[in-house]
């Protein structure tokens, strides 16, 4: 590809590149997406797949609003990737739950919200917590244990296998540049334009947008931009497909469009993507089991790790570089609910040049440096 | 399509979806229904498609039957017994059964 040159090269074929990509293409921008081989962490491959809102923002209120942002822009972004590709990436906002199995749990839960709604700027996401009958009329199947868990209607989930492929498949129609097994090595910027080696020669782009995720942190620095990360470990056990019973995903559990229950949400501070705690599997089946004991003797076919693309504090960052114009980063954890964002609100921005600070600014990652914050 | 060999052991009485169905002890499910030219024992969760035992030693998973209620139970590697209630699969499995 070497001649070649590009209006914006997006570092990462993850969900975070490719929604971004794809949002940049809409644009009319040149684009390429540079990925690794398959040998590569790959997050968008391993991950639970909700569109949540719940819980996001305690620390940083911001948050919360940019996450009800993309959460409401979810159903045009997935109409407007059914149009182009006739993909349905199975998009549902049900309202999601967070189940608590003591007392003790409940009331952590119910102050934790308090918490998050008590912060100056917070926008009200509705969220109810609701005892045991009121849970039961909404999810039947609950079992005794299950004590209550807070609701939030803004919550939902999604196929992101499905979106995933149908990204790609969007990027392809509109002639986006993909190559895999192009791992940046370097990037420098020379007489006005970015320049990227990788193992099969040089690319050169206009602009360029970081969304490598965990390997941000790597690449940042060298366009002037840090992006202080902590991944962290996942895993994922998968039943085999049954009839529909659940009509709410739960932060921890979801029935998928195609029967299979998946349960989830341990963290392990490995970084290793190829082992798997027997344990932490077996604490996950068991706390879903007392969640719903109809579970209890349902096949699993599948179990798996994945290491979470997470920034030091878990909130997102991007920023545009002062040292290297036309530089931008765009990492953060949850490249599945904040797609939408990615596709139709950040993409623009880089694609205009520079982002728009009544949106992002809380998010740069200036923060972490309390003194040149501001 | 299937034929018994001389040697086949004593009869045993199961009930494929409430049909009865006379086995042989040492039949496996799967052996049983393919002996009583019962041509599928399930249909896919995705596309709905007939499966028959495939396979018949534990890889597959074609031959997923309700095995006296419990679902999703491989029939290749389940021995018939005396009033086994067999039900063929259609779909997803149910919860709880």
């Amino acid at each position: 590809m070497a001649g070649d040159e590009f209006d914006v090269a997006v570092v990462g074929g993850g969900l975070v590149g490719v929604a971004t990509a794809w949002g940049l293409a809409r644009e009319g921008c040149k684009v390429v997406v540079l990925d690794e081989g398959d040998r590569a962490v790959r997050a968008s491959r391993g991950n639970f797949a909700l569109v949540w809102v719940q819980s996001k923002g305690l620390g940083l209120a911001p948050y919360a609003g940019w996450t009800i942002r993309s959460s409401n822009a979810w159903r045009g972004f997935s109409d407007l990737l059914k149009q182009e590709t006739g993909l349905d990436v199975s998009f549902q906002r049900p309202g999601g739950f967070h189940l608590c199995l003591s007392e003790k749990e409940l009331e952590t839960r119910a102050n934790n919200l308090r918490r998050l709604h008590n912060q100056p700027g917070i926008v009200d996401y509705k969220t109810e917590i609701l005892d045991h009958d009121q849970v039961r009329k909404m999810l039947p199947d609950i079992g005794p244990e299950g004590v209550g868990g807070s609701f939030c209607p803004l919550d939902g989930h999604v196929n992101s296998l499905r979106l995933f492929r149908t990204l790609h498949a969007a990027l392809n129609e509109r002639g986006v540049t993909y190559l895999p097994s192009h791992r940046v090595e370097t990037i420098t910027r020379e007489a006005g334009e970015f320049r990227l080696a990788t193992p099969h020669g040089e690319i050169r782009a206009s602009k360029v947008a970081l969304a490598a995720g965990n390997a941000n942190m790597r690449l940042a620095p060298m366009v002037g931009l840090e992006a202080p990360m902590k991944p962290e470990r996942g895993q994922i056990v998968v039943t085999e497909r049954l009839r529909p019973f659940l009509n709410h995903p739960v932060v921890t559990l979801r029935q998928t469009d195609e029967g299979t229950v998946m349960i989830g949400d341990s963290k392990e501070e490995s970084i290793d993507p190829s082992g798997l705690t027997i344990g932490v599997s077996a604490t996950e089946a068991e706390r879903a089991v007392r969640q719903f004991p109809l579970l209890a003797n349902v096949n699993v076919v599948r179990t798996w790790s994945a290491i979470r693309v997470m920034t030091q504090d878990g909130f997102p960052i991007y920023d545009e570089s002062q040292t290297h114009p036309g530089a931008f980063t765009v990492c953060c954890h949850s490249g599945v609910t904040l797609a939408a964002n990615h596709a139709l609100t950040i993409a623009p921005m880089i694609a205009r040049g520079a982002l728009d600070a009544s949106l992002v600014a809380p998010f740069s990652a200036r923060r972490f440096h309390v003194q040149e914050a501001g | 399509m299937f034929k018994r060999l001389a040697d086949s052991g004593p009869a045993i009485a199961i009930t494929v979806d409430g049909k009865k169905v006379t086995a042989r002890a040492g039949d496996t499910v799967a052996a049983a229904l393919l002996a009583a030219g019962i041509d599928h024992c399930r249909t896919t969760p995705v596309t709905g498609a007939p499966r028959a035992p495939y396979c018949l030693m534990g890889v597959c998973f074609d031959c997923l039957v309700t095995v006296d209620g419990v679902g999703s139970r491989q029939g290749c590697l389940i021995p018939v017994h005396d009033g086994m209630k067999v039900e063929t699969q259609l779909g997803r499995r149910e919860a709880g059964r």
